[in-house]
């Protein structure tokens, strides 16, 4: 457990499940999971609108991929409710769930890239399944790889690639079918402070230019507030910081602590938030 | 406390044998139902068959050999050294060369797919495949066994073919037996029930090198450790398990064809 100036510091009690939105992308209910113990996730409630963008905070090692994980259906609930487009998934089998993933897009923690196949080949991974002709594989991983600024890494593999160049490469995988929502698993973990703002400013740039909804894990509070105080400016090709006391109306926070969500809410209130927890984590 | 471990132990082991079922079945039955990978079937009989015909050649021929080299030495104290031709295509095709292969290809290819799939699990890549919208028991699984009880059924010819050549060398070059009487011994001794058994046998040593390795590939935990760990399983258990399968296998063989 935390410890703070006043003490022994214990997470309030999880914040009730707001209502979901109508035509919410995503919408968990009372989402449990454990793995042979105590319990990683309780009572887990939240929702993702069209064109939001949903920053989940916590330290290390508290549920968040876990709980990214859940969304896709990559692991199942205990209990609750997950609804993904609005179908059902906590208990849909396996072979149902695959045509919904294929409408999402995820970047893991460390790239994930199949490191046997070129970096045109795992960007057209899904392309390739699907039978798509050579010619159109290969503008459309052109399009997408010029999208991340990486086109010239068109044939080489995964191996000869920097962190940030997999994470990049990575992004552009999860980008290629232009999809419904996006997963990002800590996109910038292990990476250096100028890698990191790369990586950040293209999901800014995704999130102006496409407006995908996403779920982006980190605990690095730095990324969070820049994604929540900067925009895309299409015409200087950057991410600029909006204007003093501005923040993106549809970036907002979610915290984990100990297995339940403490805090859903925007920058402001999650900077005026009351809760020891979240206040031990912004300091 | 001890029996408290043995009753752990007991329901591992338990629930491995049911997981194990579940997966083997699931990846069989991948074939009947699309879509079915069979570019990736191609690619893993280029890796199994071809990759592994030079060591199955080689030890078949030296099999031979040597069966070759011990038979005719028991069999001249009874003037039979004629009879060793018979003797070795006769342990060859029954037994040696199906057990032989399926032990060999077992110790490359067992442990190769479950040191692969160990690693795309550990590096997240499985979850990936997952993520993409595609199935990995019927991308990475499915193929790998259909290709290895197919390549296996070929190799074991080849161990055969090439074991009787390797006792026929030994024949002629080190015994100074007449060729011809060799392999005409060799020969004229198959019966079909003979040929039956030896091609029987690697249809099932393939299903088990193929969903043994898999099976541990997939289950890998615990980082490149765990890639390690599973990779051993994989051969120890494929290996011992082929040994016992062909026991069980030859006992139902000779009660069918007695």
């Amino acid at each position: 457990m935390m410890e703070s100036e006043d003490g022994p510091l214990t997470p309030a009690p999880a914040v009730a499940s707001p209502p979901a939105h109508d035509g919410a992308v995503v919408a968990f209910s009372g989402v449990s999971i454990a793995f042979d113990g105590p319990p990683v996730l309780e009572e887990i409630g939240f929702s993702v609108a069209p064109g939001e963008t949903r920053i989940l905070l916590g330290p290390a090692g508290v549920g968040k991929s876990v709980l990214l994980k859940l969304v896709n259906g990559l692991l199942r609930p205990d209990q609750g409710s997950i609804r993904l487009f609005g179908r059902e998934i906590a208990r849909m089998p396996e072979e149902g769930l695959f045509p919904l993933r294929t409408r999402t897009g995820m970047v893991f923690q460390e790239g994930a890239l199949f490191d046997s196949l070129s970096v045109r080949d795992n960007v057209a991974y899904q392309l390739i399944q699907e039978r798509v002709p050579d010619e159109e594989i290969d503008r459309r991983v052109r399009d997408t790889l010029r999208f991340v600024e990486l086109e010239e890494t068109f044939s080489l593999f995964p191996s000869s690639l920097s962190g940030g160049m997999r994470r990049r490469v990575a992004i552009a995988r999860a980008l290629i079918r232009q999809p419904e929502l996006l997963l990002y698993d800590s996109p910038t973990g292990g990476l250096d402070p100028v890698t990191s703002t790369t990586i950040i400013e293209l999901i800014v740039k995704e999130r102006d230019v496409y407006k995908t909804p996403s779920i982006l894990v980190t605990h690095r509070l730095q990324d969070a507030f820049t994604l929540c105080t900067h925009r895309f400016d299409a015409e200087e090709n950057r991410m600029v910081p909006l204007p003093e006391g501005q923040t993106d109306p549809q970036t907002t926070f979610l915290m984990l602590a100990e297995g339940r969500m403490i805090f859903d809410g925007s920058l402001h209130q999650l900077l005026r938030s009351e809760n020891a927890f979240v206040r031990e984590f912004l300091q | 406390m001890a029996i408290k471990n043995i009753d752990t132990t007991a329901k591992q082991l338990v629930l491995t044998v049911q997981d194990y079922s579940v997966f083997a079945w699931r990846a069989m039955g991948n074939l009947f139902r699309p879509p079915v990978y069979w570019t990736d079937f191609l690619v893993q009989s280029d890796i199994i068959g071809v990759g592994s015909a030079s060591i199955v050649l080689l030890s078949g021929f030296f099999t031979g050999g040597v069966l070759a080299l011990q038979s005719s030495a028991t069999l001249s104290a009874f003037g039979a050294i004629a009879m060793t031709g018979r003797f070795v295509s006769l342990t060859m095709i029954r037994e040696l060369g199906a057990v032989l292969t399926g032990v060999m290809v077992s110790g490359r290819n067992a442990s190769s797919m479950a040191s692969e799939l160990g690693s795309m699990v550990v590096t997240e890549q499985i979850d990936a495949m997952r993520a993409l919208g595609v199935d990995p028991m019927r991308k990475l699984v499915t193929p790998r066994i259909y290709a290895c009880i197919a390549m296996l059924f070929f190799l074991t010819i080849v161990a055969d073919a090439f074991g009787i050549l390797g006792g026929g060398a030994v024949q002629v070059f080190m015994n100074h037996q007449n060729g011809t009487q060799y392999f005409s011994m060799a020969w004229e001794s198959l019966r079909f029930p003979d040929i039956v058994q030896g091609l029987v046998k690697p249809l099932f040593f393939g299903y088990i090198i193929a969903s043994i390795g898999c099976f541990y590939g997939m289950r890998t935990t615990g980082g490149t450790q765990g890639v390690g760990r599973s990779t051993i399983q994989a051969v120890v258990t494929s290996s011992v398990l082929i040994i016992f399968v062909d026991f069980l296998l030859t006992r139902a063989l000779l009660a069918l064809f007695a």
